[in-house]
């Protein structure tokens, strides 16, 4: 295998000067405009009648997102395996 | 290490208003910002301050156990499995909010708009909170113990026994 011929500090500022001129577009997008907006507007109209919680964000995150809370909690569980078998007795 | 008499007796104050503020954030999650794991994380936190103010060989010895908070832990998140799978089973679909406006458990009609809020409102998200805030008291208890446990302690007898490491300084020449 050929050994890279461009010197360690040129190669670096091509890696930055690359990543720089990728996200000046990202810097034109307009902040809080997304393209679809049709989903949130939904939660907030319908989340009351639908769930029954007067609380948007308890509706989202326990009925309309519940595999997400499901995930959540298992991580949750499977942390708490972790830290006990990292302070388990040696005997 | 000792906590002194101020400490202890401060703890003891402060846990069951701990305990209750934790318990509400979780029965009203539904109403109020908060729900079950703020409300687990702040009654587990009154479980670190019984920790922290009693010793860890007294609470071994009476109710607290890492056994027991394991077994909390399961409890819950099997509590919020099943209610999520009773959902595919009396309705339609995995995480079906089937006690909603049922008239039963949790299942009092909403009435739209703004208003105050009914705690028995809103059908199975009440109880999963709740299955959510066991789980993680018992976690966050679990976790807790096992680090405690780590910690070399004596007791209060050792304690009075031999003086304070700081005071034998003070009385060095």
């Amino acid at each position: 295998m050929a050994r890279c011929s461009v010197p360690p500090k040129l190669a670096i500022f091509l890696i930055i000067a690359v990543t720089l001129i990728l996200l000046l577009p990202a810097f034109g997008l307009s902040f809080g405009h997304p393209a679809a907006s049709g989903t949130d507007q939904y939660y907030l109209d319908h989340s009351q009648e639908q769930t029954g919680s007067n609380n948007v964000v308890t509706a989202i995150v326990f009925d309309f997102r519940g595999f997400d809370t499901l995930g959540e909690a298992t991580v949750l569980f499977i942390a708490v395996l972790g830290v006990a078998m990292l302070f388990r007795r040696t005997h | 290490m000792v906590t002194g008499l101020i400490g202890r007796t401060a703890g003891r104050l402060l846990v069951p208003f701990i305990f209750i503020f934790g318990f509400y954030i979780v029965a009203h999650g539904h109403l109020s910002p908060g729900g079950g794991f703020q409300g687990g994380a702040v009654i587990a936190t009154g479980v670190a301050l019984v920790l922290v103010c009693y010793y860890y060989r007294e609470c071994m010895e009476h109710f607290i156990e890492a056994k027991n908070f394991k077994l909390i832990e399961s409890a819950g998140l099997i509590l919020f499995i099943c209610t999520a799978l009773a959902g595919l089973v009396l309705a339609s679909s995995f995480f079906f909010n089937w006690l909603n406006a049922s008239g039963g458990l949790f299942g009092n009609a909403v009435s739209y708009g703004v208003n105050a809020g009914d705690l028995f409102t809103a059908g199975i998200i009440p109880v999963l909170n709740f299955a959510v805030g066991i789980e993680v008291f018992g976690g966050l208890s679990v976790v807790l113990l096992y680090m405690f446990a780590g910690l070399k302690e004596t007791t209060k007898e050792e304690d009075d026994a031999e003086p304070h490491e700081f005071a034998q300084t003070e009385e060095l020449p």
